[in-house]
C-alpha cells in the first residue's frame, strides 16, 4: 500500500486573487511540512484560476494541483467534494488543511466522512507530535470556554484553521514549484444542490475584518436606534461597527455585523465593547484584538475580565460624551 | 412533508463563564450545579425551520436526540414548540461519541424511520462546536446537503435555501430528500405555548437502543470514535482591566478618551 506523505492545503480564491486565508494556510502548512521533513502541496479548485498557481508557490508551496473547470465556477458541495476526493486519493497527503470559512465549514466534514477519516474544525494551533508524527489539533470548544487537543489515527488527518491565527510567509517570487493539472471529470447531473444566485451584502465604509477600530454593541443597546450612536463613534474613529448575536437575530443590525464564533473573526487595534457581557462565543471572535475597552453597567460582566480599560456605567450617557471628546482629540 | 430534526442536549451555553469547570482527570466538563441543560440553541433554530414549513404546508415533524441522562423536560421542548414525535437514542453505548459515531447512529435511526423529505440539524452543537454531524449524516445516507441555512422555502419537491456566506448569502436549490443545517440568522425560535407544553407532557418518547437501529455497540459512542481527545483545558486569561472612573458617567467618558490618547491607542 502506498504511503500517506506530506501536507496539503486547500486554497481559496476571492475576487480573482488568493484569499487571505490561503496565504495563512500556506504559512501554517509550510511549518508542518518542514517539521515532518516532507513537501507542502496546495490544491486550487475553480474556474479560470490556473493563473494563480505561481502565486501559491511564491507563498510557500512545493507543488500545486489545479482543477479548472466551468462546473467549478461556484463552490457547490456536490462538485467540490468529489474533485477534492479525487485529488487527495491521487496525492495521498498525511495532513489536509482547509480554512474555517463558509466553504471550509461545508467541504471539510463532508469530505472527511467520504474518506472515512476524522476532521477537526476551527483549529487555532496545529503542531507535529515528535514521536507519533501525527498532527495535534488545538481548537476552542464549549463556545470558547475551553480548548481541546485532538488527534486521529486515520489518514489524511483533516483540519480547518480559523482565520487570522496563522502567519503567512513573505511572498517570494523566486521560489520554485511544480504545477500539476487534474481533470475535474464531473457531470452536471451529479450536482443536486445548485447555486442559483450569490448575494453580497453591501458594506458602507470599512469592512469589519479590515477595520483598525471596531465599536461593537450587544443586547444592552436595546434597538436599531442605539446602534446609530455607535455608528457615529465608529465614523469619528474611522472604524466599523460590530455586534453580538442578539442584535443580529433581532434584526437591529445586518447579519454580517456579527462578531464571534459563528460570525466574523476580527483583530483590530482597538475594540470598544458597548453594553455586551462578553460571552465566550462572542469573545472567540474578538479576543485577538490588541486593546479591548469595555463599557457596561454591570461591574461583574465577563467583558471586564478581558478588557484593558473599562468604564462601569450607562452607555447612553458615556458614548455621547466619549464621542465628543474623541472628536476633539482627533481634531475633527 | 415528512421532516426529521436532530437535537442535542447540552450544558447551557448561556451559563455564566465563571461557572464553567473542567475535571482534568476525566478530561470532561463538570456540569454547573443548579443550571439545567438545554437543547443546543442552533438545534432550536432547526426545529423552528421545520415548524415554519409545517405552518405553511402541513406535515409531520419527528425529533431525534442521542445521548445519556436525557432530561425529559429538556428533550421534550421541540414537542412543546409543535413537533409531533420524539425518538431518543438513549443508551450507555451511545455515550462519549464524536462526530463520526454520532452521525452514524443518527443516520441509522433516520434509515429506520425511512420516510422523510427533509432532515434538519443545527449548524453546530454548543458544546463541541464541530459542525460535522449534519454533513456526516447526509454523506452516510447519500443525500444532498446544504449547510448554514437562514431561510428555507419548499415548492414542487425542491427546497430553495438561503445559505449564509462570509460576505452575504447564496441561494441554493436542492432536490428532496435533502439535509439542511440551520444557522441562527434564521431568527429566534418560537416559545412553547401552554397547550404545547400540556400535549408534550402526555407524549411518551420512543426509545431506541443500538440493536433497534442495526448498530453494533462497537460502532457507536466512544467505541466508534475516529478522533482522540488528548486534552481539555481552560485557556489562561489575563485580567488587568483598569477601571476608569469619574464624578459622572460623562466625566468618566472624557477620562477614558484622554487615557486612550495617552496610551497612544487613539
Amino acid at each position: 500500500m502506498a504511503e500517506y506523505k506530506g501536507v496539503m492545503i486547500y486554497g481559496e480564491v476571492a475576487e480573482g486573487r488568493l484569499a487571505t486565508i490561503t496565504t495563512e494556510l500556506l504559512g501554517c502548512g509550510r511549518k508542518l511540512a518542514d517539521d515532518l521533513g516532507q513537501e507542502l502541496s496546495a490544491v486550487l479548485i475553480g474556474n479560470n484560476i490556473s493563473g494563480l498557481a505561481q502565486e501559491i508557490i511564491a507563498f510557500g508551496a512545493d507543488e500545486i494541483y489545479v482543477v479548472d473547470d466551468p462546473l467549478l465556477k461556484d463552490y457547490q458541495t456536490d462538485a467540490y467534494v468529489p474533485v477534492l476526493e479525487k485529488v487527495v486519493k491521487q496525492v495521498m497527503p498525511r495532513i489536509l488543511i482547509l480554512g474555517q470559512t463558509s466553504i471550509g465549514r461545508d467541504l471539510a466534514p463532508r469530505l472527511a466522512f467520504r474518506l472515512e477519516t476524522a476532521a477537526s474544525m476551527d483549529c487555532v494551533e496545529l503542531s507535529i507530535d515528535p514521536d507519533s508524527k501525527l498532527v495535534l489539533q488545538t481548537r476552542p470548544v464549549y463556545g470558547g470556554n475551553a480548548q481541546a487537543i485532538f488527534s486521529g489515527e486515520t489518514y489524511p488527518q483533516v483540519a480547518t484553521v480559523r482565520a487570522k491565527v496563522m502567519s503567512p510567509l513573505r511572498r517570494d517570487v523566486s521560489r520554485q514549484g511544480k504545477v500539476i493539472t487534474i481533470e475535474a471529470g464531473l457531470t452536471p447531473s451529479s450536482i443536486r444542490a445548485k447555486v442559483l444566485e450569490k448575494v453580497t451584502e453591501k458594506v458602507e465604509g470599512i469592512k469589519l475584518e479590515d477595520a483598525a477600530v471596531i465599536v461593537s454593541g450587544g443586547r444592552g443597546i436595546g434597538g436599531a436606534d442605539g446602534f446609530k450612536q455607535l455608528e457615529e463613534l465608529a465614523k469619528v474613529l474611522k472604524g466599523a461597527v460590530g455586534a453580538t448575536r442578539p442584535p443580529c437575530d433581532n434584526g437591529w443590525v445586518p447579519d454580517g455585523w456579527q462578531v464571534g464564533l459563528t460570525g466574523k473573526i476580527v483583530t483590530p487595534d482597538l475594540y470598544i465593547a458597548v453594553a455586551l457581557s462578553g460571552s465566550s462565543q462572542h469573545m472567540s471572535g474578538c479576543s485577538g484584538s490588541k486593546n479591548i475597552v469595555a463599557i457596561n453597567k454591570d461591574p461583574e460582566a465577563n467583558i471586564f475580565k478581558q478588557a484593558r480599560y473599562g468604564v462601569v456605567g450607562d452607555w447612553k450617557k458615556i458614548i455621547p460624551a466619549f464621542t465628543a471628546k474623541v472628536k476633539e482629540l482627533l481634531g475633527g | 412533508m415528512n421532516m426529521i430534526v436532530c437535537v442535542k442536549q447540552v450544558i447551557d451555553p448561556e451559563a455564566p463563564p465563571a461557572s464553567f469547570k473542567i475535571d482534568p482527570s476525566s478530561n470532561a466538563v463538570v456540569p454547573p450545579s443548579g443550571v439545567s441543560p438545554v437543547i443546543s440553541p442552533f438545534d432550536e433554530n432547526a426545529v423552528e425551520a421545520a415548524l415554519r414549513i409545517k405552518d405553511t404546508q402541513g406535515g409531520k415533524i419527528t425529533v431525534i436526540s442521542l445521548g445519556i441522562n436525557l432530561l425529559r423536560d429538556v428533550v421534550k421542548k421541540p414537542l412543546s414548540m409543535g413537533a409531533d414525535e420524539l425518538i431518543l437514542l438513549e443508551d450507555e453505548a451511545f455515550a462519549g461519541g464524536d462526530s463520526w459515531s454520532t452521525a452514524y447512529a443518527l443516520a441509522m435511526a433516520i434509515k429506520k424511520i425511512g420516510d422523510y423529505d427533509l432532515i434538519f440539524c443545527g449548524r453546530q452543537a454548543a458544546d463541541w462546536d464541530a459542525g460535522q454531524v449534519g454533513s456526516g449524516i447526509a454523506e452516510i445516507l447519500g443525500l444532498p446537503s446544504v449547510t448554514l441555512a437562514k431561510k428555507i422555502d419548499v415548492t414542487d419537491g425542491k427546497a430553495r435555501v438561503e445559505r449564509v456566506t462570509d460576505d452575504g448569502y447564496e441561494v441554493i436549490e436542492v432536490s428532496l430528500p435533502a439535509l439542511i443545517t440551520v444557522s441562527n440568522e434564521l431568527g429566534e425560535p418560537r416559545y412553547p405555548t401552554i397547550r404545547g407544553i400540556m400535549a408534550a407532557k402526555k407524549k411518551e418518547p420512543i426509545i431506541w437502543k443500538p440493536a433497534d437501529i442495526g448498530c453494533e455497540p462497537s460502532q457507536v459512542g466512544a467505541a466508534g470514535r475516529r478522533s482522540r481527545l488528548l486534552k481539555l483545558f481552560q485557556p489562561v486569561r489575563e485580567s488587568k482591566c483598569e477601571i476608569v472612573e469619574g464624578g459622572s458617567p460623562e466625566e468618566a467618558a472624557v477620562s477614558l478618551a484622554l487615557k486612550l490618547r495617552e496610551a497612544k491607542i487613539l
